[in-house]
């Protein structure tokens, strides 16, 4: 059974068809890719798949059961994390107090408990510490831990952002552009960090601008091009596929 | 445990004023240092709300004004004219009502302090229940708007009507015995114990908001004020957040509502007025936002200034100037100012560091 199933997902935005009738798999394992041209629908695809955005028709499967039109939170829940385009660090925590938000969906403490600092909670947050330090250290930026999230360099506040999704501990990592701004030596690193987190069992879907980036680690790619899907295929057929060179390159 | 230490110097101090007013001779300071610490109960609870839930209640003195006020109408009703019927029967059966002579010898029959204070304190968190679930939906200035709509509510609920002393107020409202020998009462030979009682219930109010801001609820909250959009994208439920904490903030607001109108004796309706809750928030701007410490800081300082009258009759004027004058030169809170300084020096003994 495929991870997420995408079923003749549609939104429109007014007369917009900004996602139009898209439907493609993501099996486990896979790290899949999707691209097209500026404004081709990719972020918003994105945002009904995490439940930012409601579908105006179509399903999305997730572990088989359909999340079109649930929370972001209730979606989260299930195993799915998702970084921005834009990354939206949480201002005024330090980089390792924004990946232990990451753990929020494995801690139990509520507002009783935490006001008294009951000692049930203790073990859990002291593991809710060790996980985001560690996975700190897995993306090598552990030495910015105490350091505010938002003072970081720009590649760094990218490993925090995948740090703090993974924290989570998702089955789907949907990532949103992980290299724009990046040169082509942190994006090379990105790409290395990507394949690292597939290797975890995490299945990876992104949307990227980056060619050279996505030919190289994608299992599989969808193009996308004015809300509509025009090819689904490997990274070598797609490199091939004459109406995807047509849009990339004009005629 | 670290939390513990650093409110141990708090400790020291609160009892280094009680000593020190003792040996000069001016222990009347305390009523003022009572009544202060009662108002900064409350802006505790809306630092949480505010700096680190990231939103705003201009209605906060309305909650305040349900604790007091119906802890001072439960307790000051006579219930002897309805002696006979079932609810007070009931009440009298469950031991909730308390018999007594008033000034003339007349019968009288009251609720308990006790029994007035829970159910003050849950109507309290009731009525933020109903008006945070539709009102929480806004951002900014529409929650600014909907919130001080609720308190110009129950300000003129309360100067309407006669239940709740119109434009007097209530008064002779009984002491609160909160264990034997322990007396929430505005009586002066009760004034050292009575600093205490409010110092020890802000402290503990202050012990446990700082638990909660360094825990999962905590970080989930000011991920909330971060970014929303990411902070539900993490999997924290942001309505339900935002409800709890503006509950919370309501049930502070009104133990210090209640304790301070049995403190006083009585409550009248600026206590429920609008400028008090403008006030509030002055407050919390001035003490930083998000920062307990500053808030508690500048609650007792600035309340206790006014309580004294040192502004005069100019006293809402100056909270005006106080919050044009931070949001304009320091609108992450005075103290700010003073760390801002310590950043700057230690930026630029930074590159030495690097050069070591």
């Amino acid at each position: 059974m495929a991870l997420l199933e995408v079923e003749k997902l549609h939104r429109r935005f007014g007369g917009l068809h900004a996602v139009n009738d898209v439907s493609f798999l993501v099996e486990p394992g896979q790290i899949k890719a999707v691209i097209g041209p500026n404004g081709a629908g990719k972020t918003t695809l994105f945002n009904l798949i995490s439940g930012a955005l409601a579908p105006s028709s179509g399903a999305v499967r997730f572990h088989g059961q359909e999340i079109q039109g649930r929370q972001p939170h209730e979606i989260a829940t299930r195993g799915m994390a998702r970084t921005y385009q834009n990354i939206k660090m949480f201002s005024g925590m330090t980089a390792l107090e924004n990946v232990m938000v990451g753990r929020h969906i494995q801690g139990r403490a509520g507002f009783l408990a935490s006001m008294f600092h009951a000692p049930w909670t203790w073990p859990e947050e002291k593991a809710i510490r060790d996980k985001s330090m560690a996975l700190l250290e897995l993306l090598e930026i552990a030495d910015c831990a105490h350091a505010p999230a938002t003072s970081l360099a720009f590649g760094q506040q990218r490993a925090v952002e995948l740090a703090r999704a993974l924290a989570m501990e998702p089955s789907l990592l949907l990532l949103d552009e992980p290299a724009a701004g990046l040169n082509i030596y942190e994006t090379a690193e990105v790409g290395r960090l990507i394949t690292k987190v597939r290797d975890l069992g995490v299945t990876v879907l992104l949307v990227e601008h980056d060619m050279s980036l996505v030919m190289d680690i994608s299992d599989e790619i969808v193009v996308l091009c004015f809300g509509q899907k025009i090819a689904e295929d490997l990274p070598p057929a797609i490199q091939q596929n004459q109406e995807v060179i047509k849009i990339y390159l004009g005629e | 445990m670290k939390r513990l230490l650093a409110i141990l110097p708090l400790l020291g101090v609160v009892v280094l004023v009680q000593l020190l007013t003792t040996w000069t001779g001016t222990q009347f300071y305390l009523t003022q240092m009572t009544m202060a610490a009662y108002y900064s109960l409350l802006i505790i609870g809306l630092c949480v709300l505010m700096g680190y839930a990231g939103q705003i209640s201009l209605g906060h003195a309305g909650f305040f004004a349900i604790g007091g006020y119906l802890s001072a109408a439960l307790t000051t009703l006579n219930l002897v004219p309805h002696r006979e019927e079932w609810l007070v029967r009931f009440l009298n059966g469950c031991g909730l009502l308390a018999a007594g002579k008033d000034l003339y010898g007349g019968k009288i029959l009251v609720v308990l302090p006790w029994a007035a204070a829970i159910l003050a304190v849950l109507t309290a968190a009731g009525v933020a229940v109903l008006i945070g679930i539709p009102v929480l939906k806004l951002k900014g200035h529409y929650l600014a708007m909907a919130t001080l709509g609720f308190g110009i509510i129950i300000y003129r609920l309360v100067l309407a009507s006669s239940w709740f002393g119109q434009a007097d107020g209530i008064s002779g409202v009984p002491p609160f015995v909160l264990l034997p020998g322990l007396t929430v009462s505005g009586n002066v030979s009760g004034r050292v114990q009575n600093y205490y009682i409010a110092w020890g219930v802000l402290v503990f109010g202050l012990f446990l908001l700082l638990n909660l801001m360094h825990s999962r609820i905590g970080r989930a909250l000011r991920a909330i004020h971060g970014s929303e959009e990411a902070a539900d994208a993490m999997g924290v439920n942001i309505s339900r957040f935002k409800l709890q904490t503006f509950v919370l903030s309501a049930v502070f607001a009104a133990i210090a509502g209640v304790l301070l109108t049995h403190f006083n004796g009585g409550i009248g309706p600026s206590e429920a007025g609008v400028m008090k809750s403008v006030r509030y928030v002055a407050i919390v701007a001035v003490g930083g936002m998000a920062h307990l410490w500053g808030a508690l800081v500048m609650g007792v300082l600035l309340n206790f200034l006014s309580l004294r009258g040192v502004f005069g009759s100019y006293d809402d004027a100056v909270f005006g100037l106080i919050l044009i004058l931070i949001m304009l030169f320091a609108p992450d809170g005075i103290l700010s100012l003073i760390s801002c300084k310590k950043r700057q020096v230690q930026l630029t003994e930074a590159p030495k560091d690097k050069e070591a």
